[in-house]
């Protein structure tokens, strides 16, 4: 027996409860326990919708409900445009076994009219849609996430060993702006690990040869070229306004500096070192985790730390610690995962094993300590980095009540 | 047996060995039995007095001594002691 469009909708609203949109609002603020699904198609969503609220089009409703709600007892707010679409959208829920569906009576328009807060969601161009489709895909991700990366400033300080690949995979992920501290210039003896230069590049800067190389990749990523050495002067302004670090430097004077002005900052920093056939790698979360000098209260001598230039290093060690150092980066943007805070996670290329170390903040860490806090708002900072403070020389606890200090200014 | 592994930078001194066995009862019996054995090790791993360096961190199943009970931390048969100075290279 043929049915009208009129006799569906009214047995779609008989079965289905209405809600206003000022019943929705309240339920939506005083409760986590309810999802508001828009059932709209992308080209309406784009156009702004409810806070929060999940897009699932109306002809996906059947395929998607069941991962985006497995509870088929959750409180779920179905909305479209006008209200008609998301009570046809209830019905087949319910049909799904869905107990609690309800359709926002006048819909989206009526939302609006009635002065209630909405958003704009993330929208990408075609082709960005194309370019990032892998990370579209995955719900973690997502429009939102990737809007997330497009705004998110990244600093590599070095664009060596570590900072190349994080280099080139941060251009790929869509990281809209890298910035790179490096003075260097490519050498032929840089291209066994260092793949983001070549060979025709040797004898230019290597911010340069890293930006051909990101441009040619991702042309939409800004790269922002700190052609200096990272130094106590200068940290400061260099590291504002970035989101996160990637520490990839080469001496432990760097990382020291790096570490107390990023601590002052609040910035985490992603750290990984390497020598020979290992890595090391986690991640400094101000106040969070433990910072750097918690790890290594002072520097060991140099005869003790020789740097890739006098050991050697097997090339893809740091081009595997550079990548987990840039999976820790985009977990930190996107917000998804457990990072390496407070984790020391050791690579050995040699057993292809990894061992992971539990780390600790020192509650008398002259970087991160609350004591340390004060005395740097006070201007007096416990902890600076002397030039040249990698050896025995100039290094050493100073005073008593100061320990694990590199040097204590004057 | 403990197990004390040896970090790279460390393994020359030790004629190349990744790990060697002591038998200790603290984590300190342990490195003083691994210095005995290789002297050329004691400047590196401890200062003059017998404490650790600053420099150098030690780890027993994971856990830095600094927060346990730091040389006296006690050690049971099979467990596993890692040595690990910082490393600088990028």
């Amino acid at each position: 027996m043929p049915r009208t469009y009129a006799e569906l909708l009214r047995a779609a609203r008989e079965a289905v409860p209405e809600i206003s949109p000022a019943e929705a609002d309240l339920l939506r603020e005083s409760s986590a326990d309810v999802t508001i699904v828009d059932v709209r198609e992308d080209s309406e969503w784009e156009q702004g919708h409810l806070p929060g609220a999940l897009h699932i089009s109306r002809s996906y409703v059947e395929q998607d409900i069941e991962a985006a709600v497995p509870d088929r007892d959750r409180p779920v707010v179905l909305y479209c445009a006008g209200g008609v679409r998301s009570l046809f959208a209830g019905q087949t829920l319910q049909t799904l076994g869905y107990t609690n569906v309800r359709s926002l009576a006048g819909g989206f328009q009526a939302w609006k009219s009635s002065g209630h807060a909405w958003t704009m969601p993330a929208v990408l161009s075609h082709e960005q849609k194309q370019r990032y489709s892998r990370h579209l895909l995955m719900p973690e991700v997502g429009a939102e996430g990737q809007a997330k990366l497009l705004a998110a400033r990244v600093l590599l300080i070095g664009a060596g060993g570590l900072g190349s690949p994080a280099a080139l995979y941060l251009a790929a992920a869509g990281v809209g702006t890298i910035g790179i501290v490096d003075f260097d210039i490519v050498d032929l003896s840089n291209l066994q690990r260092q793949v983001i230069h070549t060979t025709d590049r040797i004898g230019t800067k290597k911010v340069d040869s890293a930006r051909l190389a990101i441009a040619a990749l991702n042309p939409e990523v800004n790269v922002v070229a700190h052609e200096e050495m990272l130094t106590g002067e200068n940290v400061e302004r260099i590291i504002a306004g970035y989101d996160v670090i990637l520490d990839g430097t080469d001496t432990f004077e760097t990382r020291y500096t790096l570490n107390d002005a990023a601590v002052a900052a609040g910035i985490p920093v992603v750290h990984a070192s390497v020598y020979r056939f290992e890595g090391q790698l986690t991640v400094f979360q101000p106040f969070e985790g433990p910072c750097y000098r918690c790890l290594y209260p002072t520097p060991p001598p140099p005869e003790l730390a020789p740097g890739c230039s006098v050991a050697g290093v097997l090339g893809v060690v740091p081009g595997i610690m550079g990548m987990l150092q840039t999976n820790e980066v985009l977990k930190l943007i996107l917000g998804i995962g457990d990072s390496l805070a407070g984790r020391l996670l050791l690579f050995d290329a040699l057993d292809a094993s990894f061992t992971e170390l539990r780390l600790r903040r020192d509650p008398a860490c002259p970087a991160c300590s609350d004591a340390a806090v004060k005395a740097r708002r006070a201007g007096r900072p416990l902890a600076v980095v002397a030039a040249g403070a990698v050896g025995p020389v100039g290094v050493g606890a100073v005073g008593a009540d100061v320990p694990f200090v590199l040097q204590v200014r004057s | 047996m403990t197990v004390i592994r040896i970090p790279p930078v460390l393994r020359a001194t030790v004629g190349g060995a990744k790990q060697v066995d002591v038998v200790a009862s603290t984590v300190g019996e342990a490195l003083t039995a691994l210095v005995e054995r290789h002297p050329s090790l004691r400047d590196q791993l401890m200062t003059t007095d017998g404490a650790l360096n600053r420099f150098v961190n030690v780890y027993l199943d994971g856990q830095d001594i600094r927060y346990l009970q730091e040389l006296a931390t006690p050690v049971a048969e099979h467990d596993s002691i890692i040595v690990l100075p910082a490393m600088a290279g990028g």
